[in-house]
This record gives C-alpha cells, structure tokens and sequence, in this order.
C-alpha cells in the first residue's frame, strides 16, 4: 500500500491562478491496462493531482500543478492526451521559488 | 506586440534569461524578455544554493547588493537509515571566502531583482506571455509565436527551462528518458532567524547546506537537501525518476519520510510552511546536452541539462548564469557581424568549453552513470555506516569482540569485492 500524504494541505498554501476554461493537461479514457502507467504518475507527481481511489477509479486535477512536467515525461506519450503549460499569467505563482 | 524586429529575445525569466537578457541590453542591444509567468521567477524553484563566482564577475557588487539568504559556512552530508544518521559536518573559515562564496537563495525572488537589473539596463520585459511555437522560416528561426501575435528577432534565446518543450519543438533535444530526469519537491519552512541560529549553530548571516541519502527516498536513487534561508529552512527530496517509479513511496511521501526522521524532525520543529514547490532536475550530465545553437536561436541554462549533481554538492545556477554570458557574448559578436547562422553563432559552444561549464560537465560525465549503477549507494551503503557505528559506538556490557571482526558480518553483506570495485567506480567518476 501506498502511503497517503495530504498534499492538498500543503498546496492550500500556494498561490494559484487556475485557469477554468482550459485544462493544459488532459488524461485520456482509461482502460485496465493503463493502470500500471497511471500508477507511476501517482507516485510520481510532486503534488500528488493523480489519484487511484480504494474502489478503483482515478482522480485527476490541473488545478494545484506545479507546471514540473514530470507526468509528461513518464506517461506524455500513453495516458496522457494533452500537456502544455498553462496560458500566459495561469497556473502556480511562487512567491519565495 | 511591435512589428519591429529586435536584435534578441529571450525566452523565459530566470537566471540565464535574465543574466542574458542584462548583457546584451548592456551591450546595446534591443532586447525583449519574455515570461510566462506574472513576473519574471514566478514559475521558479530551485534547491537553494547559488555559488556566486560567474554572477559576481558579470555583476560586480552582487553579493553585497541582491536578495541573497545566508553565506553557506557549513556543509553536512548525512546517511540515513530509518533508526540512524551517520555524517560529515565540514565547518571552515575556508568556506565562504569571497570569489568561493556560496549563498541560500529564494529563486523567485532572486530572479526579479535580476530582471530589474535587466530593465535598467535597457531590456524589454514582457510577462504573462506564453511562448508557444517559434518562426522557423527555412530551418532558421525567426522569432517566437504566443497565440495570434509574433514577434521577430535576429536571435532567440531559449532559457525556458529544464523542460523545454521550444528547444523539443524545433528538433534541438530529444524526449527524456525517465533515467535522466529527477523530480524535486520542496518545503520552505518559516523558522525565526534566531532559532535557526541556534539549531545549525551559525553565526548572525550564516548558513548550512546539507544533504541526505538513504531511508527517505526507499532505495531509489536521490536523497534529501536542506538549506538554511535567513528566516526559513528549504528542505527537499530529489529522486530519479526510473527507480522511483519502481517503488512504493510516493515523491510526497520522500519529503515526508525525510521530515519525519528523528534526524531532521527537530531541526524544522514548530516550523510554518511558506511554500510548496516541485520541478525536475536534468541528472544526465554531459552526455544528455541538447543540440545548443541552431540559424537564430541558441539554448542556455536548465534548458540547456546545465546541471551537475555530485551527491556531495548540487550546481545549477551557476552554470545558467555562465551559460548565459557565453550566450550573450556570441549574440553580440555576431550583431556585430551581422550573421546569426549556427556558425556564426558558434562562438557560444566555444565558450562555454574554454569556460569551467562544459570543462566541469566533462569532468564530471560519467558520474550519473556511477549513481544509475550503484543502487548500493542510496540504501545498503547507508545500512552498513549504520550498522558500523552501532558496532563502534553502542556499549552493553557484553564481552567486546575486534572491530573489525564485529563489522565483517555488514561488511560481508554487500561483499567486499562490490565495496572495493565501487569504491574505484566513484573515485573514477568524480
């Protein structure tokens, strides 16, 4: 079992410009055999957007990316159907860096 | 956007964009610097240490004038595993010394002095502008695209960063490999500058670099940092991404396991967390170096793998700055010529090897091979100091056997032919 981390309660304390009309990254349909590839992005993504839920199904969310490409590069040619950064003045702002 | 064409635009505000974007402006030239971001450093994060010897000869008076958190006076490097520590704490007058000085640093912040200093010197800075394609006309690029508008330049720098998705569009790196590419996730804690004095026991201004290796990352390859900041404590994880994905622990939960480690558990107590931070980390070294210079374009800093991980030390900063002068330089000798074609604009690879950023990325080189090949080093290496120091240092009462008799079973463990061979493996990679 993985253990779980409640990243949300530290990303709470960043500041984010979510853009609403546009998802820069988009996870395709999923099927049973995607679910290796899913589960690397799980342990993988530092803000932990990707999510495996005790009775089966995935949760994903832009909102909260830290825009550091890492699900690109593991699953940007599989399960992923879009990465970009966000628009212009969208996304994570850091304030200190 | 104007329809006029500049001598330059960088793309990206961070160190090497904006040390760029300073020297060309400096030297004359029409430059733009655009960022994505709200402000240039908006989208940045860095470990924390900056060595300050490219900056301050490209700036001088730097150290003394810019955001700089603490003079690093006291390097650490710690094993762990989950019950234990076993480290190094180097302290010297040695350390800091100016020309070899080294400094904390809150990136974001850092990089917006650096684009005032830019805008002072001339250049243009535009932010919350996304680059997203380049104009490459006839295999020479041309100048940058963001949505309907376009913008033309004799030379475009791409400082965009480690995941430089302009430098993959126009064919001038491949994709990573997940071997080559680390994720870093960082907490900046608020601590009173008073308590981290006395828990790193510096003096008034001076600061700690330290890293770790072993239990919090699970066997893959990576390990902890910490830095201490004037009024805050950056404390890290950094893991490869191959051997992370092959086990059970969760970037977030390195950090985690890290903080939690007795350790380090003290050193951050009743800290308040600042910030939350993630990036990726080029570990490939020399030999993952895109293509650098095309007709019109060169790549510089993170973008460019500039980035040397040692174990024992971390460089990136300093190579994107240096890399950006060497940049800088070539764009304004070929202005001067007035021929922006990759072999014009060559001078910049041959600069940066007569310069320490390629010379040291080849000394260097076959090091991620020796940490890619040596799992031992983040998981049974640290058991072994462990368990050696327990040998040594744990009294019971029970009849003593010989050192060295106590610590052949750890030692017998990983085989001594294995430790010998590493041992010659690392000396020859570093």
């Amino acid at each position: 079992m993985m253990e779980y981390v409640d990243v949300d309660e530290k990303l709470a304390v960043d500041k984010f410009y979510v853009d609403e009309d546009n998802a820069h990254i988009v996870l395709r349909e999923l099927g049973p055999g995607d679910m290796m590839q899913f589960h690397t992005l799980e342990l993988a993504c530092p803000a932990g957007l990707y999510e495996c839920l005790p009775d089966g199904t995935v949760r994903f969310d832009y909102a909260g990316c830290l825009e550091c490409g890492t699900c690109r590069i593991l699953c940007g040619t599989t399960i992923l159907e879009k990465w970009e950064f966000p628009r212009g003045t969208f996304g994570v702002e850091y304030r200190y860096g | 956007m104007s329809e006029d064409k500049f001598d330059a635009i960088v793309v990206g505000g961070g160190l090497a964009g904006t040390v760029a974007a300073y020297l060309m402006a400096n030297a004359g030239l029409e430059v733009v610097l655009i960022e994505r971001g709200n402000f240039p450093g908006s989208k940045n994060m860095t470990g924390g240490r900056l060595y300050t010897h490219s900056i301050e000869k490209i700036i001088p008076g730097f150290t003394a004038e810019a955001p700089l958190e603490r003079k690093i006076t006291r390097e650490c490097v710690t094993m762990l595993t989950d019950d234990s520590a076993v480290g190094l704490d180097y302290r010297s007058t040695r350390l800091g010394k100016q020309g070899s000085d080294s400094y904390s640093v809150l990136t974001s912040v850092l990089d917006q002095w650096l684009a005032d200093k830019a805008e002072e010197a001339g250049a243009q800075i535009i932010a919350g502008i996304s680059i997203e394609n380049l104009i490459v006309r006839e295999g020479r690029v041309c100048g940058v695209i963001a949505g309907d508008d376009e913008l033309e330049a004799n030379v475009t720098i791409l400082a965009d960063g480690a995941n430089s998705l302009l430098a993959q569009k126009i064919g001038m790196r491949a994709e990573f490999k997940p071997s080559q590419v680390a994720v870093g996730v960082k907490e900046l804690i608020r601590l009173p500058a008073s308590v981290i004095e006395d828990r790193f026991c510096s003096s008034d201004g001076e600061g700690t670099a330290s890293l770790f290796v072993g239990s919090p990352t699970a066997g893959s390859i990576g390990g902890g940092f910490l830095y201490t900041n004037k009024e805050s404590v950056s404390l890290g994880i950094v893991a490869t991404l191959s051997t992370l994905v092959e086990g059970n622990r969760s970037a977030p939960a390195m950090l985690e396991a890290l903080k939690r480690h007795h350790a380090v558990a003290p050193l951050i107590k009743n800290g308040k967390l600042l910030e939350y931070s993630g990036h990726i980390v080029l570990e490939g070294g020399y030999d993952m170096i895109p293509k650098l210079i095309g007709d019109g374009v060169l790549v510089v800093g993170d973008g460019a793998g500039f980035c040397m991980n040692l174990g024992y030390a971390v460089r990136g900063m300093d190579l994107a700055i240096a890399s950006a002068e060497c940049a800088a330089k070539a764009v304004i000798e070929a202005s001067g010529q007035g021929d922006f074609s990759a072999e014009s604009l060559a001078v910049y690879r041959t600069l940066l090897e007569q310069g320490f950023v390629l010379k040291d990325m080849k000394t260097y080189r076959r090091f991620p091979h020796f940490m890619d090949s040596t799992p031992r080093l983040f998981d049974e290496y640290p058991r072994l100091a462990a368990d050696t120091m327990e040998e040594m240092f744990v009294v019971d009462g029970r009849p003593s056997i010989p050192l060295r008799k106590a610590v052949m079973p750890h030692l017998k463990r990983i085989g001594i032919g294995t430790l010998i061979k590493d041992v010659r493996k690392g000396l020859g990679s570093l």
